[in-house]
């Protein structure tokens, strides 16, 4: 056995620590965070090629044997979405140390970053369902704090109801898990998986399957739990903002996309479809969203919307293809926004607004932003070869495959409204001539863009190289779809 | 006793529900603080109550009650008593920013600040 996979949880953990004691420093808290961020990088990297030589890697906690103690689980899925999030947070540390202002540096800002990474990498990597809500909890706090730090009026207004709502979801969380340890016996995720498929499809499983869904639901902003979404999210400034919609929203799918291909598969007529449906309603109430905006973080945020109803619809259909296009999807999506989102703030920093009647003409002193930012939003749209187009193809394909041929075609209208929706934007802020002239000079960006340049030229090559990825991703749908592979790497049976 | 338990859960779950649909923000935050009471009753009496003695009495015992919820329930305390502190806290500071506790005034549509 070895304690790898414990690594990407553990060298944030001792960086937020160590942080907390050096809040008055500014200097250092930066140098800690960038070589704590990139060392989880290199570490997540190296489990990466671990687990692609050796399989799953688990580790038990405290010796105690599984499905006794708690075990962390590094399966391919797992540590290939640590890597990603390592490497968002790699870029949003770099990038906020010009953006996010000298009173949140010092009140902690740096540490908390940190704790979310941890509960983000922690709700990726364990492998028992009472740890996952642990997980889930950590990183819910650090998100308390990071939308309220900085304490402006609207960011208050819209916290306390981000924390309500997320109060309510895991209470809801604990009673799901209550109920599935009364059913099952077992905290272990393989343990339950296995207990599960003895029992077969006892109604009481679906009961479980659909309070799962709501929990999930309710982070990971899926219709009609995605109204508190908008809002909470447009009020913390652009790093925080490109934190929440790159991580948050997927450790939800994450957990979606593992409870109903791990526990809940044996029921699908009836969860998979309410997933599809509501997968289907979420890309369309998205889709209004971002057309009827008029404002780049709203246009942006209601994105996120649209790309969750597509990982969904990959995920309702339980196929090969369709989860092999989900996590290729999900890995794309989570680079994209994080990088469409610090984009997104170099303009609402240029123009001092976020609001579209306000801006434009942008290009003529910003070119290199101008057309990174038109890069990424096709590669948002999906269009080949740039990064979204793989997942996108293989979900739509699947999607025909399986005859559900209402599904197939949203997704691929959804593509046109998301590709409407950014180039509108684009023009809005680069092309037409602002009504009111710019402010004469030109602002330093350069140290904001090279960051989020550098997550949109990640998102290209990981388009452009997807034969690389693709045995990594295939490693990953394998152990999906093939539950029991994962249940021998835990319990070692 | 599992039954009444899980009627006290529900009377808690319906108090919360109550108290969390009215405007004034503290209610509400008591109305969380019930929300996680219940929830921690239900845990309870997940794992069965009133099986035999207590649960870690070495290898022979004849019968005992199931320690993890109890575990489950101590963790769970802990984090929404943490969470309950910091709601609090942003309640206040909000009050303090926003000049009211009333959820209607806090809707936001306008885009102050």
């Amino acid at each position: 056995m070895i304690n790898l996979p414990i690594l990407p949880i553990f060298i944030p953990l001792a960086a937020a620590i160590v942080l907390i004691f050096l809040s008055k420093n500014v200097v250092a808290q930066r140098a800690v965070s960038v070589f704590a961020s990139a060392a989880t990088v290199l570490a997540a990297f190296i489990v990466m090629l671990k687990v692609k030589d050796d399989g799953i890697q688990t580790v038990d906690m405290g010796s105690w044997p599984a499905p006794f103690g708690i075990t962390l689980v590094s399966d391919m899925l797992s540590i290939l979405l640590v890597l990603t999030a390592s490497i968002i947070t790699l870029c949003v540390v770099l990038y906020s140390f010009r953006s996010i202002g000298s009173g949140r540096e010092a009140f902690y800002y740096y540490p908390i970053v940190q704790f979310l990474l941890v509960g983000v990498n922690g709700s990726f990597t364990t492998g028992d369902i009472f740890n996952l809500f642990v997980f889930f909890e950590i990183m819910l706090m650090s998100s308390y704090v990071l939308i309220v730090i900085g304490g402006t009026k609207i960011q208050l207004r819209e916290s306390i109801k981000y924390i309500l709502v997320n109060v309510i979801s895991s209470a809801i969380f604990v009673i799901a898990v209550g109920y599935l340890y009364s059913v099952t016996g077992s905290l272990n995720m393989a343990h339950i998986s296995s207990r599960i498929a003895e029992i077969g499809t006892d109604p009481i499983i679906t009961v479980l399957a659909i309070l799962f869904l709501i929990v999930f639901g309710l982070k990971g902003g899926i219709f009609p739990l995605y109204f508190w979404l908008p809002g909470s999210y447009a009020a913390p400034p652009a790093p925080v903002l490109a934190l929440f919609g790159s991580l948050l929203t997927k450790v939800g799918i994450y957990a979606i996309l593992r409870t109903y291909t791990l526990f809940f598969f044996h029921d699908q007529p009836f969860t998979h479809n309410i997933l599809s449906l509501l997968a289907l309603l979420t890309i369309v109430a998205g889709s209004i969203g971002a057309l009827a905006y008029r404002d780049v973080k709203q246009i942006l945020i209601y994105n996120i919307i649209i790309a969750v109803g597509v990982l969904l619809f990959g995920i309702s259909l339980m196929t090969e293809d369709s989860i092999a296009g989900t996590v290729f999807y999900l890995i794309h999506d989570m680079i994209i926004k994080a990088g469409l989102f610090l984009l997104g703030g170099i303009m609402i920093y240029i123009t001092g607004t976020s609001s579209l009647s306000k801006m434009g003409g942008l290009i003529r002193q910003y070119p290199a932003l101008g057309w990174t930012f038109l890069v990424a939003s096709f590669a948002l749209a999906g269009i080949p070869p740039l990064s979204g187009f793989v997942g996108k193809v293989l979900i739509v394909r699947a999607g025909f495959e399986a005859g559900e041929y209402t599904g197939a075609i949203v997704v691929l209208l959804s593509s046109l409204v998301v590709l409407y929706s950014v180039v509108n934007l684009f023009m809005a802020v680069f092309w037409k001539t602002p009504e009111t002239p710019l402010p004469k000079g030109k602002k330093q960006t350069i140290s904001l863009f090279i960051p989020a340049a550098a997550l949109v030229a990640l998102s290209v090559l990981y388009g452009v190289g997807t034969e690389a990825v693709y045995p990594f991703v295939m490693q990953a749908v394998d152990a999906l779809i093939h539950p029991e592979i994962y249940i021998d790497a835990v319990l070692k049976e | 006793m599992e039954i009444l338990m899980c009627v006290v859960a529900g009377l808690l779950f319906a108090a919360s529900v109550y108290m969390m649909l009215s405007k004034s923000l503290l209610r509400i935050i008591i109305g969380t603080g019930l929300l996680s009471h219940g929830t921690h009753l239900m845990l309870l009496s997940m794992g069965g109550l009133k099986k035999g003695a207590a649960p870690v009495l070495g290898e022979h015992a004849a019968s005992y009650v199931d320690p993890v919820p109890q575990a489950l329930i101590l963790t769970a305390i802990v984090i929404s008593f943490g969470v309950t502190a910091v709601i609090l806290v942003i309640a206040y500071r909000a009050y303090q920013e926003l000049g009211t506790d009333n959820m209607d005034q806090l809707r936001g549509i306008d885009t102050d600040d």
